[in-house]
């Protein structure tokens, strides 16, 4: 008999279901309009939902396993993600030292610095320390050839691969009175509600979306799947309070800045894929593209939300 | 079942690792049997090719590849025979009791596709593609129909600039080309300097790094 007192048990049942109910929503489509031959957009969504299952169980037993996983968990995700906004980047040979650092060193300091819950120090090692060190690294090899552009690049690798993104596990050590070590919960309640907007986003525009917002940038994003996508996430985070601190209110106002956040997030990253001529960051997730495209939006939503908290409940 | 399992997890593994990126520069030739020939200057270079290709696709596509290499002990013959189907090929024509050029036909006839690598042997010269063989010519003239695929692997030489001790760990890139066909009467050193030309022309500018 699961416990249903632990809102792991639920929060994790309730995925299950709903995967399950997307999967045999793409059973049926298989079946009944794509009649059993290959139909991009169908095959795409069967992908997703496959993929689905394998994130959420691997998120599970990460939460499972505990806060060392945890934080284990999010350096490997940083390290995803940083290669592959590193890969994509016109670093020249000079810039080898500087790369090295950012993932040998930035990297592993960062995470270190969070899992012994030393806020002061990794709250400015990469945005003082890393920002400083990774272009006297570059002068250093002695190549002016657009300097300022590579600098600037790897900087920026280092602050949305590594920094904004271990805001999520860094909410571990958030102390909020009265819900000490609650902060697995509040991971989980920020991926949900941030990943569920991306999806929601995608199910309404595929459902309702005529209106595009930004052409140029995304051209799949449209005004009817952001504005749907907004309240439902809104409205699955207001429901989603009784697993946090939050009153229903307060989780729904958290959750809406965290999908607008998540929203910009995926902009902002789909023109420098744009400018890169690409379309996604990689091929590591069937289905969805590479890592980033799937913590994008992660990226931009979680240092927010950790701030908003620790300002306003700690 | 086995060698199923293998091959899932070496895809994986070498997905995980490399990330391979898969960039098809023109569209993918319609039907899905097709030879691809690429550059190789890794043993790695073929799980690579293969771990990036549409699993459907993969599982049809068979490595040309040495049998002195692959027939070098247990675990080399298990992965090279069951989990890659590696069409296993004498490189040496005086001891060779079956002709390459036959095998790969054989295999190509049965429906399957091909990877082969034209320079015949690994490239760890300063050049960045070597003189190729003859192999794909034969090949070629002899199924003018069939799409050959020109495919560059790149971003070792980010991964690992020459001089320096450690690798960044950077995603490469499997960069596939528009198919080319062995034209009605080519000769052969024209055709093999035409596929050598296209694949070169996949291989992004050197000095822009």
């Amino acid at each position: 008999m699961p416990d249903l007192d632990n809102p792991f048990v639920l929060l994790f049942t309730g995925l299950g279901g709903t995967l399950l109910f997307a999967s045999l929503v793409g059973l049926v489509l298989r079946h009944a309009v794509a009649k059993g031959q290959p139909n991009a957009v169908i095959d795409n969504l069967v992908a997703r939902v496959n993929a689905w299952w394998w994130m959420v169980g691997l998120l599970g037993l990460v939460f499972w396993l505990g806060r060392d996983a945890v934080i284990g968990f999010f350096a490997l995700l940083s390290f995803l993600a940083l290669r592959e906004f590193l890969t994509i980047t016109d670093t020249r040979r000079g810039d080898h030292q500087a790369l090295l650092a950012s993932f040998f060193l930035c990297l592993p300091v960062h995470y270190a610095l969070i899992w012994v819950d030393w806020y002061s120090l990794w709250s400015i090692l990469v945005p003082v320390y890393g920002f400083l060190l990774l272009p006297i690294l570059a002068a250093l090899s002695g190549d002016p050839k657009r300097f300022l552009t590579r600098a600037a690049t790897i900087q920026w690798g280092v602050m949305v691969a590594v920094y904004c993104l271990s805001h999520l596990p860094a909410l571990l050590d958030l102390r909020i009175p009265g819900h000490e070590g609650d902060g697995m919960l509040l991971i989980a309640f920020l991926i949900l509600v941030v990943q569920g907007s991306d999806v929601l986003q995608y199910v309404w525009g595929k459902l309702l979306g005529r209106h595009k917002l930004s052409p140029t940038l995304s051209p799949s994003k449209t005004w009817e799947g952001l504005i749907g996508g907004l309240l439902s996430a809104t409205a699955l985070g207001a429901a989603m309070s009784w697993i946090t601190p939050f009153t229903p209110l307060q989780a729904a106002g958290l959750a809406f800045a965290s999908c607008v956040m998540g929203f910009f997030g995926g902009l902002v990253l789909s023109a420098i894929k744009r400018d890169r001529g690409i379309k996604d960051w990689g091929h590591l997730i069937e289905g969805h593209g590479g890592m980033l495209d799937r913590l994008d939006s992660l990226c931009f939503s979680a240092p927010i939300f950790f701030h908003l908290v620790r300002y306003f409940w700690t | 079942m086995l060698a199923r399992l293998a091959a899932a997890a070496i895809t994986t593994a070498t997905r995980l690792l490399t990330g391979a990126r898969t960039i098809w520069t023109a569209p993918p030739p319609p039907g899905l049997q097709r030879v691809y020939f690429a550059n190789h200057s890794s043993h790695g270079d073929f799980v690579l090719l293969w771990s990036s290709l549409d699993p459907r696709e993969r599982a049809r596509t068979r490595p040309v590849a040495g049998a002195d290499y692959w027939n070098g002990d247990p675990l080399r013959r298990f992965v090279g025979q069951r989990v890659f189907r590696a069409v296993l090929v004498d490189r040496n024509p005086a001891t060779r009791t079956a002709d390459p050029v036959e095998q790969m036909l054989e295999a190509i006839d049965a429906d399957d596709s091909l990877i082969l690598f034209p320079e015949g042997t690994r490239n760890l010269t300063e050049e960045r593609l070597l003189p190729f063989k003859a192999g794909l010519w034969h090949v070629g003239r002899r199924r003018p129909a069939l799409n050959l695929v020109p495919v560059w692997i790149d971003n070792l030489n980010r991964v690992m600039p020459k001089g320096e001790l450690l690798p960044v760990p950077l995603l490469c890139t499997v960069r596939f080309g528009e198919p080319l066909h062995v034209e009605e009467g080519e000769a052969k050193d024209a055709f093999l300097h035409r596929a050598r030309e296209a694949l070169l022309a996949l291989a992004p500018e050197q000095d822009d790094r």
